[in-house]
């Protein structure tokens, strides 16, 4: 039998002390502030770092925020960046190596390795670290870079109290509600004057941080008011996908012509892949210093809707916009799960908002599956005499 | 920043890190493909691998490679790659000489079924410069002769000129326990033997169908073509294995540029029955 995670409350007004615990163990806290117009996720010191009262609203290709008169801390749905951004970062030297004659030695760059405390990772995102975790820690080979920055972070979830346009976490089941991977679970509550956190532990590391800073067991009210605020955002999606027999249906549906649609708007510029929380992929690029003598391995964010991502030696493999948008979605939604057992794609939505011309995934599958097995024949010849 | 020379115990952490090896050899196979020989170095005393499997090539400052192995798995005190110069690496490769060091990380992948083949006739289809990851698997077949049955090398290449490992392939002919048919695209005048695509050597070569394993490796539209006409004599399509080739940045399932479909040639390749893969291969751009 398994006991539910007891919940707390932490007064908004002493969240700030939730901030000075992190600093004091040495975190560099990690959370929502205001970027250039859009809300990311940032090294911040103090609550007043957060986007008070500030309110995303996003749809297809559109991401706009306004500022209400609330104190709401966390208003906001997802930023533009996930967190892969601070766990997988977009540049990384892997190594350097030093020549002498016709030899070189490998060099190492021995960083510390970052502790981060994450504060207001969203359910869906929380989803895509432990997806990317599938990637970098549970296959054949450890990622050790990433291992570390992963051990050594503190991750505080945020419940949300609001679903954006572009959200289809309920569809996915990685949301609004996070269910484990954190340390602390916050669900932020305004309730006329009062505002406060409802919090549960996730961790012993968690339990003793939130030792710490005052905080007292939630009432069944407090508790109540918490689940009501969950179940209502989950009954507001902004989209929705049917994940039934989803694997199946793209698999079936690989010659499908919507493809050939979605390719006619499809610009190709990787966008989706950037924002996306679970896509991981990376390319090396190689640098030599003036003289030559040494040498580096840099890794860096790669997007599979590039002509060079399937480059081999005569050409690249996908050379067509239909065949990109397709490796794309089929991986997230089917290849996936065959991959690591689990979709790579967990309803954040920011694919549909950072689109410029706004397709949207939910919409494309739902077109396929309207038009199912409408396959246009373009299957290889089984005879060909110029092999 | 610390800057140290680290110890090659402690590459074994990372997947991601080469081991310099040096260059003990260097073989001129044709007017662009080249074998090196690389000397162990570092942790590697040797080097044991499977045949099949491949390594991560790393040329100082200019990029870093799949190739396969190319040698014999049973002298592991030697470690062999046969490259055709294609690009700015494989170039790079080339201009290399004795003595100077290569960055090597692997082996990595899935093998030939050698040990699977025991007690079956065994074909091998080779095209161009797959000759050189089928070698390993034929030296072993080779090694325990007796454990098989016929074993037959079809080998496709461009012209007479481009036949790799040639002298090898001469001894080997001599044999009377193997047979091999070369083919070329284009001939010369000095040339008697066949003229045409390696899969025309398919339906008179001497093999039993019905209990053979065949391991083909060549250019993607080669093995497909072949695996068909194997399968039009009747050899059962999870008796054809194949060796695929894509894009490849890390070799350990973290970069995704190798995916084919559902799986990672790094990881859950090169080496595949066809039968695994086959309705993908039917599809274009995957
Ligand atoms: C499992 C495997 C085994 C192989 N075994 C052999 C072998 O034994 N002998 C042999 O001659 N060739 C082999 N190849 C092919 C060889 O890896 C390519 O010919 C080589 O990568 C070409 O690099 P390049 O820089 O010379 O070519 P270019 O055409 O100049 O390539 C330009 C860039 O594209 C990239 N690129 C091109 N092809 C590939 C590729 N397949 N993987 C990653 N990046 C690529 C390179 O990073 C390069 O910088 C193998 C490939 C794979 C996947
Ligand atoms: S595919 Fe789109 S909605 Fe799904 S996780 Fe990635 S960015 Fe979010
Ligand atoms: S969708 Fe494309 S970029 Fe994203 S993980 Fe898959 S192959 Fe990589
Ligand atoms: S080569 Fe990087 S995932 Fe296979």
């Amino acid at each position: 039998m398994t006991t539910a995670p007891l919940s707390f409350i932490l007064e908004s007004a002493h969240l700030q002390q939730l901030f000075d615990a992190l600093a004091r163990h040495g975190y560099h806290i990690i959370g929502p502030t205001l970027g250039d117009q859009a809300i990311i996720y940032d090294e911040i010191t103090s609550v007043d770092d957060l986007p008070v009262g500030w309110v995303d609203e996003q749809s297809g290709g559109t991401y706009r925020l306004h500022q209400t008169k609330t104190p709401i801390y966390f208003g906001c749905t997802t930023a533009v960046q996930s967190w892969k951004r601070w766990l997988h970062p977009p540049t990384e030297v892997l190594w350097r190596a030093r020549r002498t004659d016709s030899q070189f030695e490998i060099l190492a760059d021995e960083q510390p390795t970052p502790r981060y405390a994450f504060i207001g990772v969203r359910p869906c995102e929380l989803q895509a670290i432990r997806i990317q975790d599938r990637v970098f820690l549970e296959g054949e080979f450890v990622e050790a870079r990433y291992r570390a920055r992963r051990e050594a972070a503190f991750i505080i979830a945020v419940n949300c109290g609001r679903a954006g346009n572009t959200c289809f976490c309920a569809s996915m089941g990685s949301g609004p509600e996070a269910r484990e991977g954190f340390d602390l679970a916050l669900t932020e509550v305004l309730e006329g004057d009062r505002h406060y956190f409802v919090v549960k532990t996730g961790s012993a590391a968690g339990q003793a941080l939130l030792a710490e800073i005052p905080h007292q067991p939630a009432g069944d009210a407090e508790i109540e008011a918490a689940a009501h605020i969950i179940a209502d955002t989950s009954a507001h999606m902004g989209r929705e996908l049917n994940v039934d027999g989803l694997r199946d249906l793209l698999y079936r549906n690989y010659e499908h012509p919507r493809w050939e649609a979605v390719a006619q708007r499809c610009l190709s510029c990787g966008n989706c892949t950037l924002v996306c929380p679970t896509c991981f992929c990376v390319t090396i690029e190689d640098a030599t210093n003036l003289n030559g003598d040494e040498a580096q391995r840099v890794r860096k964010w790669d997007s599979c809707f590039t002509m060079d991502f399937s480059y081999i030696h005569g050409g690249s493999v996908r050379y067509s916009a239909k065949s990109r948008y397709r490796q794309w979605m089929t991986h997230k939604l089917a290849t996936w799960v065959d991959q690591f057992g689990t979709f790579g794609c967990v309803g954040c939505g920011r694919c549909i908002t950072w689109c410029p011309v706004g397709i949207d995934i939910t919409e494309e599958a739902r077109l396929i599956r309207a038009a199912d097995n409408q396959t246009v024949v373009n299957k290889k010849a089984n005879h060909d005499e110029s092999v | 920043m610390v800057e140290q020379a680290l110890f090659q115990d402690q590459l074994v952490a990372d997947p991601m890190t080469s081991t310099p090896f040096r260059i003990g050899r260097v073989v001129k196979e044709s007017y662009d493909t080249f074998t090196l020989e690389l000397v162990p170095q570092g942790r590697y005393q040797t080097f044991p691998f499977a045949p099949g499997q491949f390594n991560m090539l790393y040329v100082f400052g200019v990029g870093e490679i799949p190739i396969s192995i190319s040698g014999d798995p049973q002298h592991p005190s030697l470690l062999v790659h046969t490259t055709r110069a294609v690009g700015t690496v494989t170039k790079a490769m080339r201009a290399l000489k004795v003595g100077d060091a290569i960055g090597v990380r692997g082996p990595f992948g899935s093998a030939w079924p050698v040990k699977e083949a025991r007690g079956y006739d065994v074909v091998f289809v080779a095209g161009g410069i797959g000759l050189a990851p089928l070698r390993p698997a034929l030296y072993q077949v080779l090694a325990q002769r007796d454990r098989y049955g016929k074993i037959v090398l079809l080998y496709g290449t461009r012209s007479p000129e481009d036949i790799l490992f040639r002298s090898e392939l001469e001894k080997w002919r001599s044999r009377f326990d193997l047979e091999i048919y070369v083919t070329v695209d284009y001939a010369n005048s000095k040339w008697h033997g066949n003229v045409g695509v390696v899969t025309r050597l398919i339906p008179k070569a001497p093999f039993d169908p019905l209990n053979t394993i065949a391991m083909v490796c060549g250019p993607e539209v080669m093995m497909r073509f072949t695996a068909l006409e194997l399968q039009k004599r009747g050899v059962p399509s999870d008796h054809i294995y194949i060796s695929m080739e894509r894009n490849m940045k890390c070799a350990t399932g973290f970069c995704g540029h190798c995916q084919f479909g559902p799986t990672f040639i790094c990881k859950n390749g090169p080496v595949y029955p066809y039968n695994q893969l086959q309705s993908w291969l039917a599809l274009w751009e995957v």
